[in-house]
């Protein structure tokens, strides 16, 4: 059996997220195949051929994946995937944007955000917001699954030596334009592959006060995130979310600044290793989750933590 | 332009549903059925373009058995025209899902579809993806602003990083993020309003679609629990816990 991996890349880094669907299709397959589809990507491609484990790496350098645009991407990758048992993505917010197409293209079922390979054709997937874990059967004779990186480990991104092949075809389907980016730019890590992550919710009032949070981020080398309803009041931009809606994040610190604790955002960190929890009000649910919770003042407590770190 | 929204009927947001003892699926007996969060959204958004004159008409879609007529009404009340019930027992799947509503579409010769990003019950985030490539429509999930003008669909999406832009060519398929738009409440006079507007059948043999499923689910389990955890009674302690027991920091 051999799988496809679809990198995740920016055309001169990989994207972290791409190691973990890799240890997934190894669990799936025996041989791993990575397609890095952009434009000016040979540098992604190279760091794709590094990856322990993976034997070869596709490169389809073409301006019309410039963007990642989903006609283009799921074209391109529908075409390619007629030569694997199963491709896979990590469920970033490019993948979710076109996976379902390359499914539908295949006319086959996409398996979505898997935690858990049982065996090549039957994996564990979370949900009604994590409440529920299914254990769910494809019948189709190709798999398109996409995977929940906090389900599996990282393979290593160096030790591999994969053949690069390049790919010639040109997808461009002339749907859409891409018009402009507006990324925040941060020195910090990345949300979801953080090892500390420090959340603010509702309680924090303000945009401004996140900076209390920032003050703890700094000390602890941690990602800055937030509940539904701080993006949704604007403290912060929206790729801050975490939850079932948002970004699914399982460091190995969580701490939970004025966050009451909805099950749709435990849905994106439940999994954290170790869970902290500042809040007011002592009932509030957050608390069920945390392995350390602290009945408190965010306002006091805040910036006792970042002075005592 | 005539407008379709698809109306999911879904486990309402607030009941935390739990699987059955013996693992064969989710108990759902009894429990508060509501419109997708995102589709309501999605609903909205078409009724503001019907408003503004972009759209003439806008036409609420339901697949699932016959309850799923409450939804399609909630959908009417808050201000769809008609409604259309695709009803079948069959469990239906994203695939299948977007085949009938690629039907409907074709039928009905809809220029524009909206959906949720995703349904909160499933959580597949797919439906609309699939219906864009089986339909050959141009796709604009994850909206948070949608701009149509002269036969062009702009479209600002939640990605990972931030927000990207896309101009779109028509037909298309959007799908909506939750801050695309903030849902109207239904008033009783529209409540009442909606009991009269049309609401049609189909079934998928009419629509030509094979619904089979393709993924058989043999499981479902509670997922693993948080043993319990301690509370701390002073940031000091909490620093300690953190550095000395837990040793994270
Ligand atoms: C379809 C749908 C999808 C959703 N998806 C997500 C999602 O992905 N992620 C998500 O987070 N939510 C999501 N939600 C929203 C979710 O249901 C909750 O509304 C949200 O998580 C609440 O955010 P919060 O905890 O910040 O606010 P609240 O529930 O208002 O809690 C604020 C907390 O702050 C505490 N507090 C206030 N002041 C202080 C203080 N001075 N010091 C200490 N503590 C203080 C309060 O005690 C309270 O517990 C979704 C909802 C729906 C319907
Ligand atoms: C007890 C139970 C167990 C289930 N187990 C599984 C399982 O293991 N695997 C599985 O794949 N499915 C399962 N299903 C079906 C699953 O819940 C979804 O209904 C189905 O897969 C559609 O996916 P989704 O709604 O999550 O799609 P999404 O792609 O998340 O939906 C996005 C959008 O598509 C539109 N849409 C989707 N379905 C409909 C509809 N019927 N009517 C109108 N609009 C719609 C809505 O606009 C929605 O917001 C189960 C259902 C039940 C009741």
């Amino acid at each position: 059996m051999t799988t496809l991996v679809i990198a995740e890349h920016s055309n001169t880094e990989l994207k972290p997220a791409t190691l973990h669907a890799v240890t997934a299709a190894q669990q799936i397959g025996s041989e791993v195949h990575v397609l890095v589809a952009g434009a000016g990507c040979a540098e992604a491609a190279a760091a794709a051929s590094r990856i322990a484990g993976v034997s070869k790496v596709l490169v389809a350098d073409n301006a019309a994946y410039a963007t990642q645009l989903a006609e283009n991407m799921s074209a391109l990758i529908a075409e390619v995937a007629t030569a694997y048992d199963a491709v896979l993505a990590a469920a970033t917010a490019g993948a979710k944007n076109v996976m379902p197409r390359v499914a539908a293209l295949l006319d086959v079922a996409q398996i979505s955000e898997i935690t858990a390979v049982i065996s090549a054709d039957t994996f564990e997937r979370p949900i009604y917001a994590g409440n529920v874990i299914a254990t769910v059967q494809s019948t189709d004779a190709r798999k398109v699954i996409t995977v929940r990186a906090t389900g599996f480990d990282a393979a290593s991104a160096e030790g591999g030596s994969a053949t690069i092949e390049a790919l010639s075809s040109a997808h461009d389907a002339g749907l859409s334009r891409f018009i402009e980016e507006r990324v925040a730019k941060s020195d910090r890590p990345e949300l979801t592959a953080a090892r500390v992550v420090v959340s603010g919710g509702r309680g924090m009032q303000n945009g401004d006060n996140f900076k209390l949070l920032e003050a703890v981020a700094d000390k602890l080398n941690a990602a800055v995130g937030a509940s539904r309803a701080a993006v949704d009041a604007g403290f912060v931009p929206n790729d801050y979310q975490v939850g079932q809606t948002g970004k699914i994040v399982a460091p190995d610190l969580y701490i939970a600044v004025g966050i009451s604790g909805a099950i749709q955002h435990l849905a994106g960190m439940k999994d954290s290793k170790v869970i902290v929890a500042i809040n007011k009000d002592p009932d509030a649910p957050i608390f069920q989750v945390a392995d350390y919770g602290l009945v408190a003042d965010l306002f006091q407590a805040v910036p006792e933590l970042s002075s005592s770190l | 332009m005539k407008v379709l929204v698809a109306v999911k009927r879904v486990v309402d947001y607030n009941v935390k549903v739990r699987p059955k003892s013996d693992g064969s699926g989710v108990d759902l007996n009894n429990v508060k059925m509501s419109v997708n969060p995102f589709c309501e959204i999605a609903v909205e958004e078409a009724v503001r373009l019907r408003e503004k004159g972009v759209a003439t008409e806008v036409i609420a879609v339901s697949l699932g058995d016959k309850s799923c007529q409450e939804q399609i009404r909630t959908a009417l009340a808050l201000g769809a025209d008609r409604g259309i019930l695709v009803e079948t027992d069959a469990e239906l799947q994203p695939l299948a899902v977007a085949k009938l509503l690629k039907a409907v579409i074709e039928r009905e010769g809809v220029q524009l579809a909206i959906l949720g990003k995703q349904s909160i019950d499933g959580d597949n985030n797919q439906t609309g993806q699939m219906l864009s490539a089986l339909a050959g429509m141009s796709q604009g999930t994850f909206a948070s602003k949608l701009d149509i003008a002269d036969g062009k669909a702009t479209v600002t999406r939640e990605v990972d990083g931030g927000l990207q832009t896309l101009e779109l060519s028509l037909p298309a398929v959007i799908t909506s993020d939750l801050r695309l738009n903030e849902p109207r409440y239904a008033s009783l006079p529209n409540i009442m309003k909606a009991k009269k507007k049309p609401l049609d059948t189909l079934t998928p043999a009419e629509l030509g679609v094979d619904v089979t499923p393709r993924v058989k689910t043999l499981k479902v389990s509670p997922p693993p629990e948080r043993k319990a955890g301690i509370k701390v009674g002073s940031v000091e302690e909490l620093v300690d816990k953190l550095r000395n027991e837990a040793k994270v920091i």
